[in-house]
C-alpha cells in the first residue's frame, strides 16, 4: 500500500518533472547565486544567525535526501544531529581535539548510529518506518539525559572553537562563517551529485515503485540503507558544526521536537526539490529568531504552518517555483 | 521481611502495580491508535494531545462547573470525541487520497497547536486533581497496600478495552468496521455509509484517548506535556504489538507496563528505555510485531 500511495502523490512531486539540458544550466545559475549570496549576506545579516541558518539548512538537505529522494520519512533525525553535536563538543572540550577532528568524530558517530538504526528501521515500511525511527531517537534522548558525558540537563557548555589545523583561529565569527559556508557548500554539492548519479536514479525508482525496482534486480533494502546512512552522516556533519558555532551541545538538539522541526523546514521549502530545504531552513530559523518574544506562540505558529503546508501547499516554496518554471529545482 | 531476588516484596509489588497502571494507559491509547489506523490509515499523532485534553476537560469540569470525576468520565470523552469528529470532517478527511505520511504530518502539526495553546493558558507546572471521595482509602492485601484509586484505573481500563474488543469482534457494527478496513469500496457498494463510519471511528478513537486522560487526572498531575511524553512510548508499544491487531495492542500495552515496572525494581537506569530496547529485539525477530500479520 505504501508504494502505491507514494506513486499517487507523485502528481504533486516536483522531482517528477523530466530533466533536460537547460535544467542543468539553470542549476549552475542557482549554484552561482548561492555562492554570491553566501559571500554577500554577512554584510547585511548577523554572521551567527547566518551560521545557524546554514547548519539547519545542511540538516534539512540531509533529511530531504532521505525523504524526498528515498521516500523514507524518518521522524528521529534529531538523534543523529544531536548525538554528533555531543560527540563533537566532548571531543573539542575534554579530549582537546582540533575543530576539524572534533567535527569528523561527531560525523562518524552519526554515520555509525545511522547504520545501526537504519538497518533496524528499514525492516518496516511507510508509517511503521517513521514510528520506529521516532522510538529509536527517543532512546537516544533518554540516553543523553542520563549518560555522564552529555552533562544531562546542562549539556556541554563553553566548547572551545579552537583553531583550524592548529593554524587558523576560529574565535572570530567571520573566519568561522567562512568555514561553515564551505562545509555547507560541500554538503550541498555532495547531495546534488548523489541525487544526479545512477545511485540517485535507482533511489527514485525505488521510491516510486519498490516492487518494480526489486523485480528489475535492484536490492532495494541495500539502497535504502545506503541513503539512510548518507543522510544521517550529513545530518551529523550539520550537528557537529553547530556545536562548534554555538560552543554548546544540549538536549534540545536530540529532542523529538527537533526532528519535527527539520520535517517542517523540508515541507515549507519543498520536499523532493534540491534547493527547497535551504529556503525552508531560512524561513523557519528566521521565524524562530524574530518571533522569539512571543514564547509558546512560536510552537503554535509552527503547528499552523505545518497544517497549512499539508493541506494547501504540499509542494512548498521552491516546488511552486519549479512548477512555474516547469523545471526541477 | 520476605524478599524476592534480594528485593523487598513490598517494593516489588509496589512497582508492579505502578507498571500495571502505566500499562493500562498504554493499552487504551494504543487501542485507540490501532482502531483509527485500521480504518483511516492515519497515524494519529494528535492522540497524546487528545489524552491531555481529556484530563484538562475533567479538571475544567471540576474547577469551573463543579462537576465531579464520575460525570467527567462520561462527559470529557464525549466533548473531546466531538472535537475529534470536527477535526476529521474539516481537515483529516481531505487527506485520504494522499500518501499516509501526510496524515502523520497533519496530526503532528495539530498536536503542536493544541499543546501550545494549553501551555500558553496553563503553564507547564501541572495542576492537581483531587482524588474523588469514593476512591480514597485502599485495600490492605497480604503483601502490599493497594490504594483504591489505582486499582480502579486498572479495572476501568480492562473493562473498556475488553468491551471495545467485544464490540469490534462480535457485533454487526464491528463487522462493518472490519469489512471497511479490508475493502472500503466494496462495503460502500453494499450501502454502508463509509465516510460516516470513518468519522465516527475517529471520534471513538479520540474519545478513548480522552477517557484515558480522565483516568490519569487523579493519578498523575494534569499537565500540557503529559501527552507528548507518553505518545512516543505508545508508538513503540504499537510497533511491538503489531498494528493490525486490536487484541495485540491491549495485551502488549499491559505487558509492557509490567516489564517497565520490573525494570524499575532491578535496574532503574534503564526503565525509560526498556520498551525501546524490547522494540529493537522484537523487530529483529518479528518485523511485523508480536501480533501483527505480514502484509
Amino acid at each position: 500500500m505504501a508504494h502505491s500511495a507514494a506513486a499517487a502523490s507523485d502528481a504533486a512531486n516536483p522531482a517528477a518533472i523530466p530533466e533536460g539540458k537547460d535544467a542543468k544550466a539553470l542549476h549552475r545559475l542557482v549554484f552561482i547565486g548561492i555562492a554570491v549570496a553566501l559571500a554577500l549576506l554577512p554584510l547585511v545579516l548577523y554572521p551567527v544567525f547566518l551560521m545557524k541558518v546554514l547548519c539547519f539548512a545542511l540538516f534539512a538537505l540531509a533529511f530531504n535526501l532521505l525523504l524526498g529522494y528515498g521516500g523514507l520519512l524518518s521522524f528521529g533525525h534529531a538523534a543523529y544531529f544531536g548525538m554528533a553535536s555531543y560527540v563533537c563538543a566532548y571531543g573539542a572540550k575534554v579530549w582537546g581535539l582540533s575543530p576539524e577532528l572534533a567535527i569528523l568524530a561527531g560525523t562518524a558517530t552519526a554515520a555509525l548510529l545511522g547504520l545501526v538504526f537504519g538497518a533496524l528501521a528499514i525492516r518496516r515500511q511507510g508509517i511503521y518506518f517513521s514510528m520506529i525511527t521516532l522510538a529509536l531517537a527517543q532512546m537516544v534522548f533518554f540516553f543523553s539525559l542520563q549518560a555522564k558525558f552529555t552533562g544531562g540537563e546542562d549539556g556541554i557548555q563553553a566548547v572551545p572553537r579552537g583553531s583550524l589545523f592548529g593554524v587558523v583561529s576560529l574565535a572570530d565569527d567571520r573566519v568561522l562563517y567562512g568555514l561553515v559556508a564551505l562545509i555547507f557548500l560541500g554538503g550541498l554539492l555532495l547531495i546534488y551529485r548523489i541525487i544526479h548519479s545512477p545511485f540517485g536514479q535507482v533511489l527514485k525508482a525505488i521510491r516510486d515503485n519498490e516492487p518494480r525496482a526489486i523485480s528489475l534486480g535492484y536490492r532495494a533494502s541495500q539502497y535504502k540503507l545506503a541513503v539512510f546512512v548518507l543522510s544521517t552522516t550529513l545530518a551529523g556533519l550539520a550537528g557537529a558544526t553547530k556545536a562548534i558555532v554555538f560552543q554548546l551541545a544540549s538536549l534540545t538538539d536530540v529532542h523529538w521536537s527537533m526532528s519535527g522541526e527539520v520535517v517542517l523546514m523540508t515541507l515549507v521549502g519543498g520536499m523532493g526539490t534540491v534547493f527547497g530545504p535551504i529556503i525552508g531552513a531560512f524561513v523557519i530559523v528566521a521565524m524562530e529568531n524574530y518571533l522569539a518574544q512571543f514564547g509558546a506562540w512560536v510552537t503554535i505558529i509552527q503547528g499552523i504552518v505545518f497544517v497549512i503546508c499539508v493541506l494547501l501547499f504540499r509542494e512548498g516554496i521552491v516546488g511552486l517555483f519549479a512548477r512555474m518554471l516547469k523545471k526541477p529545482l | 521481611m520476605t524478599t524476592i531476588f534480594g528485593v523487598p516484596m513490598q517494593a516489588l509489588f509496589g512497582q508492579l502495580l505502578l507498571g500495571l497502571i502505566n500499562g493500562s494507559f498504554y493499552a487504551i491509547l494504543s487501542l485507540g491508535l490501532a482502531i483509527i489506523f485500521g480504518l483511516l490509515n492515519i497515524i494519529n499523532f494528535t492522540h497524546g494531545a487528545q489524552y491531555m485534553m481529556g484530563a484538562f476537560v475533567a479538571w475544567m469540569l471540576l474547577n469551573y462547573a463543579g462537576i465531579g470525576y464520575w460525570w467527567a468520565l462520561l462527559l470529557a470523552p464525549l466533548a473531546v470525541g466531538l472535537f475529534g469528529v470536527i477535526l476529521e470532517r474539516l481537515l483529516i478527511a481531505r487527506l485520504y487520497k494522499l500518501d499516509h505520511l501526510y496524515g502523520l504530518l497533519l496530526t503532528f502539526g495539530l498536536a503542536l497547536i493544541i499543546q501550545g495553546l494549553f501551555r500558553n493558558e496553563y503553564g507547564v507546572s501541572g495542576l492537581p486533581y483531587a482524588i474523588p471521595q469514593e476512591l480514597s482509602g485502599g485495600q490492605r492485601l497480604p503483601f502490599m497496600f493497594l490504594p483504591n484509586c489505582r486499582g480502579w484505573v486498572v479495572v476501568a481500563s480492562l473493562v473498556v478495552c475488553i468491551a471495545t474488543w467485544l464490540v469490534i469482534e462480535k457485533t454487526k457494527l464491528g463487522a462493518y468496521l472490519r469489512a471497511a478496513t479490508e475493502n472500503p469500496t466494496l462495503v460502500q457498494a453494499f450501502g454502508v455509509n463509509v465516510p460516516l463510519l470513518l468519522t465516527l471511528t475517529y471520534g471513538f478513537g479520540v474519545a478513548l484517548a480522552a477517557f484515558a486522560g480522565v483516568l490519569a487526572a487523579p493519578v498523575y498531575s494534569v499537565n500540557p506535556n503529559m501527552g507528548a511524553d507518553i505518545i512516543i512510548v505508545v508508538f513503540a508499544v504499537v510497533v511491538i504489538g503489531g498494528m493490525g491487531s486490536i487484541l495485540g495492542s491491549i495485551v502488549t500495552g499491559f505487558a509492557l507496563g509490567l516489564v517497565e515496572g520490573l525494570t524499575k525494581v532491578f535496574y532503574p537506569e534503564a526503565s525509560s528505555t526498556v520498551i525501546f530496547v524490547i522494540m529493537v529485539l522484537v523487530l529483529l525477530v518479528k518485523p511485523a510485531g508480536l501480533f501483527g500479520r505480514t502484509a
